[in-house]
């Protein structure tokens, strides 16, 4: 069998001393889309912000393999070149930095990475005009600032925009459907659903299960302090919707873990 | 403190010289330049000390410690186009180790009479003495008193109507000398001009400059104002702006600082009339071991006011910088519409700033605020830009121009706001020659 893209292996992660991975084990492949699914600080974010190197988490224990190689050393430019994205929680505004410039300079870095030429001018704007109108972008919106001023929804459709552009192999979806309405979740999805392809592979962590009515998961993993409780497939989120989280807790508690 | 007295004695010395040398100039001159410096004597230089606000985070002992001659040789010949070239398609007037430079000099543009000082007293005596030190008043400021002692070719500027043309007026120095560069710009009423004022040095080594600028704007003038403070790392910059508006008059200043090591700058703004406009903004930018000191006041007399600071700061190593803004609204100023904010980006640990905005309000109905921050770059906007691929130095040196775009996108003459652009992260080590 080919090595998957992305293994975590007895992942362990802490936030200033307190644990909050206590051992994830996870195998994305190429072509498949994971979503991680989870109560409120059951380290969903964590899980997903980890991957992609940003600062603050201490790994504990385990690895973190990326086309069968660790990435833990590595800074988080170097995974994003790599073909590591995340869509953040909470994309940050960037005073100053217009909107386009900053996708410019990103799609440069990436494309330099791999030994391209840096995009032109012209040919950037026309795929950066088509992608933001996919996704109901005003081109207005590209002389902005990055995200400043931008909508909840504008500023998640923003990263969308961005996963389309630079085109990496992974996207860590970090709650991107939290806080939009049905209009713009179901853009977004479409937007994701482009993305999707047989070299791509997909980590979608959500609290609801609702976006998955528009993006089907091939597998759904349930993750609760710190540990996935629970795998299985589509069928698992609607009886997630059905009853909630706390079945899975008890389990948990009990350490009564059921496998996949 | 025998260091200082030699100092003092030297300045003496230069001005006993000067006044021979001026023998012929009208009597108020004299009388002006003769009271200015007994007062320098009486004042002498600023104490950093307890109980002197104004000057309690900056030093200026080093500068009393050393002697700068006044005299100078004839003027060295100076390479423009490497020292300024931001000035493309603008007129100018340059002074060369404060002396007149016709060399350098272009003819006045339409509507605009440029001239030295020195001649503006035969061709626009009247004007000259309504205006001259009547705004830059040496009663209470050491280095206002020393500059009209000493007082001598300086830019004197008359604009009328609409001059389309921008006007660089430039300082260079090209020797260890004290220079005392003087400008009066005068604008008529409804007349609109564009002025640049820079402080260069043609090379490395120790100078004084000590300016003093005065702008007079009447009614319903306008006047876009950017002094560029550009000089060596060694240099002593003292600089006092003056400013008086008239009814609805507007002012809109940029300050730049990147170059000196020592650096003064006072910039105090009356809004002396109804409906008086003034947008001032400024962006200093330090390295290695400069100081940089901002004084900032807006003084509303009059009712229908309108001002906006807005100051930005970058420090790096362990340069230090203070702000220190007064926003004045005084009994009577009522309907004033004031707010004053300095941001400053710190990025070593070693790097320190001092920022004292303050409100001082004794109207009614008005609306006034100010702020001040101080902080590093946000980690999670870093992350962010890394998580897109680009490397560290890139992602700052990016947040670094983001910082500076709200002042710089001001400047509307594009090469130079592309000069500032590039002059700033140049002035920073971490950035140089990176792009």
């Amino acid at each position: 069998m080919a090595v998957p893209l992305l293994e975590v292996r007895g992942l362990h992660v802490a936030v200033a001393e307190t644990e909050i991975l206590k051992g994830v084990d996870l195998a994305v492949s190429e072509g498949e889309v994971h979503a991680i699914m989870g109560p409120n600080g059951s380290g969903k974010s964590t899980l997903a912000s980890v991957i992609a190197g940003k600062p603050g988490y201490t790994v504990t224990g385990g690895e973190v393999l990326y086309s069968g190689e660790s990435i833990l050393k590595m800074l988080p430019d170097e995974r994003a070149r790599a073909g590591i994205f995340l869509a953040l929680q909470y994309p940050v505004e960037l005073p100053g930095i217009r909107n386009r410039e900053f996708l410019r300079t990103a799609l440069d870095a990436l494309r330099e990475s791999r030994g391209e030429d840096k995009v032109g001018i012209r040919d950037f704007n026309k795929l950066l005009e088509a992608k933001a109108e996919e996704l109901g972008l005003e081109p207005e919106m590209m002389k902005r600032n990055v995200n400043e001023g931008f909508s909840g929804g504008e500023k998640k459709r923003n990263e969308i925009l961005q996963l389309a552009v630079l085109d990496p192999k992974l996207a860590l979806l970090d709650e991107t459907d939290s806080g939009l309405d049905i209009d713009a979740l179901r853009v977004v999805a479409e937007g994701v659903n482009r993305f999707r392809g047989p070299g791509k592979a997909i980590v979608l962590v959500t609290h609801y299960q609702r976006i998955l009515n528009y993006i089907t998961p091939d597998f759904v993993h349930v993750l609760i302090d710190g540990r996935i409780v629970r795998s299985g497939g589509r069928e698992l989120a609607l009886e997630l919707e059905k009853r909630g989280y706390d079945w899975l807790r008890e389990g948990a508690q009990t350490g009564a873990a059921p496998s996949a | 403190m025998t260091q200082a007295v030699a100092t003092y004695e030297q300045y003496e010395a230069d001005f006993r010289k000067l006044q021979e040398a001026r023998s012929a100039e009208p009597d108020w001159l004299t009388e002006l330049r003769s009271a200015a410096f007994a007062r320098f004597q009486e004042l002498g230089f600023p104490v950093a000390r307890k109980g002197n606000e104004p000057w309690k985070y900056t030093d200026v002992r080093p500068l009393a410690a050393e002697t700068f001659p006044y005299e100078t040789a004839a003027a060295a010949s100076v390479d423009a186009a490497q020292l300024f070239p931001f000035d493309d398609g603008m007129a100018r007037v340059a002074f060369v180790n404060g002396r007149f430079s016709q060399e350098l000099s272009t003819p006045s543009p339409d509507g605009l009479t440029v001239m030295p000082l020195t001649q503006a007293l035969e061709e626009h005596g009247e004007d000259v003495r309504r205006h001259l030190a009547q705004h830059a008043t040496y009663a209470d400021e050491a280095f206002t008193a020393l500059n009209t002692a000493f007082l001598a070719d300086g830019a004197f500027v008359l604009a009328e109507g609409a001059v389309e043309m921008p006007l660089h007026i430039v300082y260079v120095t090209t020797e260890r000398v004290a220079t005392h560069p003087r400008t009066l710009i005068v604008a008529r009423p409804t007349s609109e001009l564009s002025v640049v004022e820079s402080y260069v040095s043609a090379t490395g080594g120790a100078h004084f400059t000590n300016a003093v600028t005065e702008v007079v704007l009447k009614d319903g003038a306008q006047v876009t104002h950017r002094q560029l403070l550009l000089e060596n790392h060694e240099t002593y910059h003292m600089a006092n702006t003056r400013v008086h508006q008239s009814r609805d008059s507007a002012y809109r200043s940029l300050v730049y600082e990147a170059g000196g090591g020592l650096v003064r700058n006072e910039l105090m703004v009356l809004l002396d009339a109804e409906g008086a406009e003034a947008d001032l903004k400024g962006l200093y930018v330090s390295a290695g071991k400069q100081h940089v000191d901002n004084n900032i006041n807006i003084d509303h007399a009059k009712p229908h006011g309108y001002s906006r600071l807005y100051y930005k700061g970058i420090l790096d190593e362990q340069s230090r910088a203070v702000f220190g803004g007064t926003v004045m609204v005084r009994p009577g100023a009522d309907k004033t519409d004031a707010h004053q904010e300095d941001k400053n980006l710190i990025l070593s640990h070693e790097a320190e700033v001092d920022s004292k905005p303050a409100l001082e309000i004794y109207a009614d109905d008005v609306k006034a605020g100010h702020g001040a921050t101080a902080g590093a770059i946000a980690d999670e906007a870093l992350f962010y830009m890394q998580s897109r691929g680009i490397d560290p130095e890139r992602a700052m040196l990016f947040l670094v121009r983001g910082f500076v775009s709200e002042i710089l996108d001001s400047v509307t003459i594009e090469p130079l706001r592309e000069w500032l652009e590039e002059s700033t992260t140049q002035a920073l080590p971490r950035f140089r020659d990176k792009r």
